[in-house]
This record gives structure tokens, sequence and C-alpha cells, in this order.
């Protein structure tokens, strides 16, 4: 996988996954372009498109788009179950997820997104193991907590 | 549960984004950010050091931003800050921010690499995970010179966590994608492949992705996998769908694992061991039999994951087109997709049906659903679903079903979209040429073509039409007849003016006697369109006109008139008036038989010998050409525009000829397509590099000299072009593609290190590759260069001996008589000789002879022998280890029509590989 995009029906960027090496300006040129390709196109219209010399797979998620660049000899159907087994975790962790989890928590996403792909290829595939080793990081975070929010109530 | 109770919420960060959704306009946003920014810049240069928490925060904040669009500046520091922080939650967020705003700030790369490589050695796993994601997800060329070598070393480590295993496999791989020669293969490859058989299914999806890039570079060193891939794959689709526990995706096992395999074992021809191929071919069967079983859930995840594995085993079966059985299955399930409900599915069944169309195999089953593929180009309401039909249409296309495919096309044509008319437009123009039995068929399809979709008939297909139209006098009436029809439309693109004036300059005279179509009729039809056409087509009617003058008399002074006109003679354009002022005089001064002379029929085109086959040869590499060739493709290409500009063209192109791969739209300039070739309807497969073991044909025509054409089939031209100094050499070779289909996964592998070529070559495309060449030590065999590629379906094998002999890295050595025959005398041991007495295979002659002996690289002594007919050479051979002097003498005897050589050099294995070697070239 070269890159996946997170975005609004309005066309809002919510997570941005880049796996190859583009410039700033690159990223933008390519989000703006297939954010509107991707708009563009009616409900029933089959999920994956050439566009370049990529195919692009792409899934909507109530109010969010989901949206792959795979290359040649990369599956579709598989890319559109990594994008779903992606949703069921960021929907199990922040339990029945919506657009707004994303926007506020983004870093978690990044989180969860990374244990899921690295590199554009599937790391770990089994939700549970996913879920756990968030959680386990989760836990680090809590117990530095408890000392932040000590220091706190004292101030 | 709510989402801030997990872990810490920051809660600025959450008052700042809310901030920010509430603003009313873009302004107002970027208001509150400069704000914000205004004030984290404060915190960061303020005094008071901040605690790790706010800068934390603070850090997320610019990230945010960041991700809103914005330029960020300034943070990196505090970001490489909290890597070193012992508290997870900062160090996280730390390296996210690396992860996401790379900057090649040399300063801070040093500083975040140690940061990295205390986290490597802390042996915390989580905090090795993250050192781990952040060089996958910055992947930079510092960090590869950093960690290449440590990575595989924690990969392999006995003591590794799982989880750290999978990170550190798929780190592995993105630092080998962007800097492949830093890391190095060693003796953890063998190792990594023993991954495939990892108990833990995490570790094994991620491996085997590693496994898969490094296989496509080594296979040879990575083989093993074949056989482990086979039994993991067996293992996994014979396993009850709760086997695999949490692996099991909606009652699929492990369907990513699943698909790895499948495309780890498509980089490797069919396994050779018979108990691993039928292992292999038993897995197969069984997913296309689950294909048929009713489904566990109706999810469309359920379908989607069963589906994805068919696909990719389809592809396999495509892969090795070698189990018809198969490979009809394959075709019949396609065939099932095509109807399906889901518009994915139909969209990959057509896909896919594509390449199975190309294998001999299952070309006449993917046949059987043309009415389906036409009924999707009519109905399917996706644009992307009816190009994959249009797509397959062409690919099915054969004898047999031709004209029902180009009428289809044609009539989808007029209502395509137009991101695809041009496509679609060669398409049939391709189609119709290549399968035309009766060419007038084939002249009403390309002039529907023009006529449909004019815009998009690109000067090839026009040029085309009228080549083969000169080239066959049965049908030049039948096109004369139609082009003067088409041409009465009120409104006709100009394409079809230029396909009309050419065709009536040459052949109105076959229609002229129907009183309906008299030369001057013709004549007014064609000048009725004069005005509206741009410079060219003018200038291609006034040569029209000339040639009327010729063909009909009694026309001349009508076309005279109007050459005469201020609107011609005085035309600005300088091409149009000089045509008006010759062609005038040319009409008055010249009798009727130089006129008849001048303007003669055109002479048939030399057969397939299009100015756009000319095109291809040009790019064919210097060794290849001959300027003959070129200025025939000038001459050509001149004559038939009419408008001159593709003279010029063309030599431009010829002084340019640069064999860089450029794309050749689809082929249209390409050699006789091999179905063409072929006679039997379907029969696209053309093995024609099946036969075993090397071929040498070529290698000793390079013996004396450096440039030529090593290779040649009906696929695949391979020129050479080398030059050699001393003991270093350097060689291009040029790989043409003669075909109009793209050759995929190209490879080349030498029996020495080479540097990789571009895999793909495009239809009648070339791609060039560079070999450096060191001569280490004096050597007989030459190297072995073994090329591979997929034509079609079919995998294409072809192994070569390179040119590189020992006489390439000679230094000629001029010498007197004297010391010539008092060296002769020092190289006197028996085995310093070597003698070949042997029957001229070529004419005796005395310059072809000296011209070969100068090409093998020696001097050529001059008043050295006795003897004015021999012929003595010396030369010293440059390796690196050592020099080797060499002295040469040739003996012709013209009455036997006999050759003795004696090669005499300080070392007996040169002396008797330059004797072996010359001994052919007589």
């Amino acid at each position: 996988m070269q890159f996946m995009l997170l975005f609004s029906r309005q066309g809002k960027l919510r997570l941005q996954k880049w796996y190859v090496p583009l410039s700033d300006k690159e990223k933008k040129k390519i989000t703006r372009e297939l954010v509107q390709t991707v708009l563009a196109r009616k409900p029933k219209m089959c999920s994956f498109l050439e566009w370049r010399d990529l195919k692009i797979v792409y899934k909507r998620y109530a109010s969010l788009y989901f949206c792959c660049a795979i290359e040649d000899q990369d599956n579709e159907l598989i890319t559109l179950e990594i994008i779903h087994r992606y949703v069921e975790l960021l929907d199990k962790y922040f339990g029945s997820v919506c657009e707004l989890d994303i926007i506020f928590n983004f870093e978690k996403a990044y989180f969860i997104l990374d244990e899921f792909l690295l590199g554009g290829e599937a790391q770990e595939t089994s939700k549970k193991n996913v879920l756990k080793a968030i959680e386990q990081a989760d836990l680090l975070q809590e117990n530095n907590n408890t000392s932040c929010s000590m220091g706190l109530l004292l101030s | 549960m709510p989402a801030v109770s997990k872990g810490d919420g920051m809660r600025g960060l959450a008052v700042f984004i809310s901030d920010i959704r509430n603003c009313k306009s873009k302004e107002a946003e970027i208001k509150r950010i400069n704000k914000e920014l205004a004030n984290i810049r404060s915190k960061f240069k303020g005094d008071k050091a901040l605690d790790g928490y706010s800068k934390k925060k603070y850090v997320c904040k610019l990230l945010f931003i960041f991700l809103l669009g914005h330029d960020i500046d300034f943070g990196h520091m505090e970001a490489v800050n909290l890597l070193s922080s012992n508290k997870y939650t900062e160090k996280q967020i730390g390296y996210l921010f690396i992860s996401v705003l790379v900057n090649s700030n040399s300063e801070l790369i040093r500083l975040i690499n140690n940061a990295i490589k205390n986290d490597l050695s802390s042996r915390n796993p989580t905090f090795m995970c993250l050192a781990l994601h952040c060089i996958a997800n910055v992947g930079s060329r510092e960090m590869a010179e950093a960690f290449a070598g440590e990575i595989p070393r924690i990969l392999v480590a006995g003591d590794t966590m799982d989880s750290v295993k999978q990170s550190a496999a798929l780190c592995l791989l993105r630092l080998y994608k962007t800097s492949p020669d830093l890391v190095l293969m060693g003796e953890w490859t063998s190792r990594v492949v023993h991954l495939l058989n990892d108990q833990h299914m995490g570790v094994v999806t991620a491996a085997i992705s590693l496994i898969t890039c490094l296989s496509q570079k080594n296979p040879d060193e990575f083989k093993t996998c074949v056989s482990l891939a086979v039994s993991r794959l067996s293992r996994i689709v014979s396993s009850a769908s709760t086997d695999l526990q949490d692996y099991t995706y909606y009652f699929v096992p492990a369907p990513w694992l699943s698909c790895k395999l499948l495309r780890l074992l498509q980089c490797y021809p069919p396994p050779e061991d018979g108990a691993v191929k039928g292992r292999l071919v038993e897995c197969l069967e069984t997913i296309l039999n689950k294909a048929q079983e009713p489904p566990k859930s109706k999810k469309v995840q359920h379908s989607n994951a069963k589906n994805a594995i068919l696909f990719e085993a389809i592809s396999l079966i495509i892969h090795y087109d070698s189990e018809p059985n198969l490979l009809v299955r394959a075709c019949n399930q396609l065939g099932q997709f095509l109807q399906h409900r889901e518009t994915n599915l139909r969209y990959l069944a057509l896909e896919s049906m594509c390449t199975l169309a190309s294998s001999e195999f299952s070309h006449e089953a993917v046949k059987t659903h043309i009415e389906t593929v036409i009924n999707a180009l009519k109905t399917e309401r996706d644009v992307s679903v009816r190009q994959r039909a249009a797509d397959l249409l062409y690919a099915m296309c054969d004898r047999s079903n031709a004209k029902q495919i180009v009428a289809e096309m044609l009539s989808y044509l007029e209502t395509a979209d137009y991101s695809i008319r041009e496509e679609m437009v060669l398409k049939v123009a391709i189609l119709a040429e290549k399968y035309a039995v009766d060419y007038s068929w084939y002249v009403d399809t390309i002039l529907n073509l023009i006529r449909i979709a004019g815009d998009y008939v690109s000067e090839e297909v026009w040029y085309r039409v009228i080549q083969i139209v000169i080239n066959r006098d049965d049908v030049q009436g039948y096109a004369a007849k139609t082009v003067f029809e088409a041409l009465q439309a009120p409104a006709c693109h100009e394409n079809m003016v230029k396909v009309g004036g050419y065709i009536l300059g040459e052949f109105g005279n076959l229609i002229a006697g129907d009183p309906r179509s008299s030369p001057l009729v013709q004549f007014n039809l064609l000048h009725s369109k004069f005005h509206l056409c741009s410079v060219p087509t003018r200038a291609l009617l006034l040569s029209a006109y000339i040639k009327f003058i010729n063909l009909f008399p009694e026309t001349k002074s009508t076309i005279q008139e109007v050459l005469r006109s201020d609107s011609q003679i005085r035309n600005s354009d300088v091409e149009l008036q000089q045509r008006a002022v010759e062609y005038l005089k040319l009409s008055s001064i010249a009798s009727t038989d130089v006129l008849a002379t001048v303007l003669e029929e055109m002479p048939p085109f030399p057969e397939r010998e299009s100015s756009i086959l000319a095109k291809l040869k040009k790019k064919k590499g210097p060794g290849a050409v001959s300027v003959n060739e070129l200025e025939e493709g000038k001459r050509e290409g001149g004559e038939l525009n009419g408008g001159g500009e593709r003279g010029g063209d063309s030599s431009t192109s010829a002084v340019g000829s640069t064999p860089s791969p450029s794309a050749d739209l689809l082929g249209l300039r390409a050699g006789p397509p091999v179905t063409a070739a072929a006679p039997s309807a379907g029969s696209l497969l053309v093995d024609v590099f099946s036969e075993a073991g090397v071929n040498d044909d070529g290698f000793l025509r390079f013996v004396c000299k450096n440039n030529g054409v090593l290779f040649e089939n009906q696929l695949l031209q391979i020129g050479i072009k080398s030059e050699y100094r001393q003991n270093l050499g350097r060689m291009y070779l040029f790989y043409g593609n003669k075909t109009s289909v793209q050759f995929v996964t190209f490879t080349t592998t030498l029996n020495v290190q080479a540097k990789p070529v571009e895999p793909l070559i495009e239809g009648g495309a070339q791609v060039q590759q560079v070999i450096n060449i060191e001569c280490l030590t004096d050597f007989s065999d030459a190297p072995l260069l073994n090329i591979k590629f997929r034509y079609g379906g079919a995998l294409q094998n072809l192994t070569l001996k390179l040119p590189v002999t020992i006489n390439k890295f000679f230094q000629p050595t001029e010498m007197a008589s004297h010391d010539f025959f008092q060296r002769w005398k020092q190289l006197s041991l028996p085995q310093q000789e070597a003698q070949k007495i042997f029957k001229a295979n070529h004419a005796m002659d005395t310059e072809v002879l000296k011209a070969k002996l100068l090409g093998l690289g020696m001097a050529l002594l001059e008043n050295v022998d006795p003897n004015p007919e021999n012929f003595v050479c010396a030369g010293v051979i440059q390796t690196k280890a050592q020099q080797v002097g060499s002295l040469l003498r040739l003996e012709p005897n013209a009455q036997a029509q006999m050759y003795r050589l004696t090669v005499r050099s300080s070392k007996d294995t040169v002396s008797k590989r330059l004797c072996e070697l010359l001994a052919e070239q007589f």
C-alpha cells in the first residue's frame, strides 16, 4: 500500500498515512485530486478505480471515506477488508466510533494504525493482538498519569 | 466508553480542537491557529523549563495544526527531546511527530537516530516497537545507514518478542525498498525464510511481506520459501474455519496471510518437486471448490475475504499458465462473477479475465462469455467497469469474432466517455487491421472511426489506412467510392478530408466514370472543405489537386485558376505559397509525359514497412540501425503527410535516438503482431524461448566487433554496444520489445553482478541496461545472461552467452620485425603455443581479414613477416591480476582455402582460448 487517507463527506482530511516518500506539495496535490475524484462517485459504483498507475480502493463508513492506494499487483478485495478491519479496531477501541473520536483523538488513530499496518503491509491482523498492544500502552500512560494528576491536585 | 478516559486526555488539546471546529470561517480558523502558534512559540522560548506533559501537549497541537494543512517550522527540537523521555506517553507523541513531520535536518537526524538507538537496545519491547515504527514510517536513507545492520539481528534473534519481530520485519522491508544497497544479505536471510514456519501467525503475516520483496530481487537465495509457503498455505486452506481463532475473519481462515502466500508463490515458476506441486494444486482446487460452497455468512466481509483469496489463487494459476484444467475452472468461476450483483466482483472478474484471454488454454473459454461482456459494455453504469469490459473485448478478440467485437466497440464509441475515447479508437484500429480478411471491411471501419470520433484518431491511424489502400489494389476503387460518399456529409472531420484528399488524388480515376462522381464533382467536393482546414491539410489538398491535373486533364484550367488566386499564390504561409507556385508552374510548363512521370501513382509501401515501423527502428539503438533505414523513414514520412513537417520530425528524432523506454500507445508502430503471424485463431501464446539450454548463436559474431544485435526473435531484440579500456569494459544492452504487448516482470540475471533492469517493457519500446566489466584474470567461459519476462500470460526464459571474450582486453603493441621474432622465440615452451589449421568459412579477402584482426584488438604489424601474405599481430591482455603478452600469426593458403593460425602467449590457457575463438572467425 502506498498511502491511506481518511476524509469526510465535506472533503476534510481526517487522517493521512504515507508509505512512500513524497514531498508535502505532492501529498497535498494527490489528496486534493483524490478527494475530489472519490467524492464525485455515486454510491452504487464499484470501490476500485485506476488512478495514475495505482489502484484506488475506497469505502465509505457513515460520514467518513477510507481510501487506499495500492500497486498494480496488490489485491483489491483484501485491501477493502484491511479498511474494514481498521474500522473495526477503531470501533472496538473507542466504542461505537464516530468521526469526532478520530478528530479529537487523532494520535490514537495513528497509534492503532501503526500496530495494524506498518510500512504499508499488514503487520498484525488479529483484532485481539492489536488492541492488546494498544491497551498495554494505555496502561503505561495511566501509570504515568497518576503521578501527573497528583501534581495537578497539589498546585 | 468515552474516549477521554482512555489513557490521558490532553485537555488543552481538546479545547484547542473544539475552538478550531467552532470557527465560522477560514479566516477565523487561521487567526486562531496563529494565536496558538504564537503561544506555543513563546512557551518553547520561555525561560521556564517546560515539564514533559506540557511539551507533549504543545507538540501534539503543532501536529494537529500541521495535519490541518498548515506549515510547521518549529517544534522539532522539542519533539526530539520527548523521544528520550522515559515516560511512554511522551515518547510516543515525540515519535509520532517525527514520523509525520520528517525533516532531513542533519543535526536533528543524528539526535533522532541516537534516541532510536537507545530504544532499540533498551530491551523494552514497547520502546523497541516504537523505535521500529518510527524507522518504518520515515524510512530515510540516513536511518537505513544507521540501522540496516542492526534490524536483521533483532529480527532473527532467538529472544526477540513476537511483536518486535513483526515490526522488525516490516521495518526492514521499508528500508530495503528505499535503500536496497544498504540491506546486505547474509546469514540472517536463511533464518528469515524459516519465519514462514513460525507458530505465531502474526509473525508469519509480517515476515512474508519481507520475504516476498526479497525473493523478487534474489529469487535463488530464497527459493526454499516455495515449499514452506505451500505447506503453510495447505494447512490454512484445509483448516476448519474456527481453528485459527482470532486469525479467522468472518469464517475465512487467515485471509491476509493466504493472499500473501499466494502472492509469494507468484515470484517463482511452478514447483519442480512433484510432491510440493501436487500439494499446491490441491490447495488451488480446494480454493476453487470453496467458491462453489454456500456462504457461511451473509456479510460482505465474508465474501470479500473469501474472494480475495480466490482472485489471488487465479492470479497464481494464470502466472503458472500450465494447468489447463485449473485455467478453465478459473475462467468458469470468473464467468459466474460477470453476472454477480456486486459491482466490485464484476469489475474484478472482467479485469482478471483479460489475462486469462491471453493463455492458449483458456482463450476459448473466455470467448464463450462474449455476450455478457458486450452487455456489460452497454449497460454498466460505472465507467470504470465499462472500461474493463472494453479491455476484455479487446483481449478476447480473434478472427472468429473480430467483426462482432469491432462493431460493438464502434457503437460504444458514439457514447463513450471522453477520457477513454482515444484508447478505444486505437484498439478498434488495431483489431480492424489485425483481423481484416476483407479489406473493404477494414476501410469501412476506419472511416467510421473517423466519422464517429475524428478528434481522437491519431496520425498513425490515418497514415495506416492510406498505406493499406495503396498496397492493395483490390480495395482502391472501393476506398475511393467510400471516401467520396463520406465527404458528402455537410460537416465532416478534418481527418476525413485528409484521407479523402489523399485517396481521391491517387485513385479518384477509379470512380470518375460515374457522372455523379466525375472529376470536376470530386474536385469541387474537396475544394469545398479547403477553407475550413488547417495548414497541413490544405497543403495535402494542394498536392491532391496537382495529382488531379495529371489524372484528369479536363480539370486543369479550373485547378490552375484556384492555384493562381491570391489566397494561394500569395498565401502568408510559406509552405502553402510554395506549393501553389510550384504546382502552378509545373502544370503549365511540363509536358503530359513529364507530368505523368512526376505525379505517378505512389509505389506500394514495402509490406508492413510503415512509417510507424521506421520510427520503431530508430528507437532500437545505434547498433541496430543503418542510415539507410532512417533515410527511408524520412522519405516516407514526408510523402505520406504531404505537409512536410514529418520529414523534419523524423530527422530530429534520428539525431536524438536515445534508446530510452518510451511508450508506444498500443503498439501501432510495432512489427507484425505475433497473432497475425500464427494462423490458428486464439494461439496468442507464443512460447518462442521454450527450447532449453544456452543460445550462443550471436556470441561468436562479437569476437571481432563490439556493437550489433546479439539476439532477435519474434518478440525481442537484444542489441549490444560495448567499449573496453585496459582491463575494464562497459556494455550497454538494449532490450527492444517488438510486440504490441507489454513485457512484465522483466528480469535479467547474470552469473556475475549486474544492475537491475526496468521490470516492464512497453510494447514497441526499449530499455537499456548497463554492465560494467572488470577483467580480474584470464578466462575461457563467457558470462551467462538469463532473461525472464512475461509476455501475455506466458513466462519467457532465455539464456544467452554474453559476448565478453578475453581478447576484448587487448592493448595493441606495435613492434619492429626484430623484436617480434625475438619475443616469438622467448615464448617457446610447447604449452605456450596453440595452433589450428582450418578451412576458410568466408572469402579470403585481405582487407576483410585485416579488419577482423584489428577488431580482435591486437596491433597488426606490417613488414614483419617475410611472407607478405601472412599476418602477424601483437598485443597485451590486461587483467587485474596480470598482463599476458600474446603474439599471433595467421597464414592463409589461398589455393587450399585453408588457414594456419598460431598463437603464443605467456600463459597457456590464453593461447588456447584465443586460438579457439579465432578459428571460427575466418
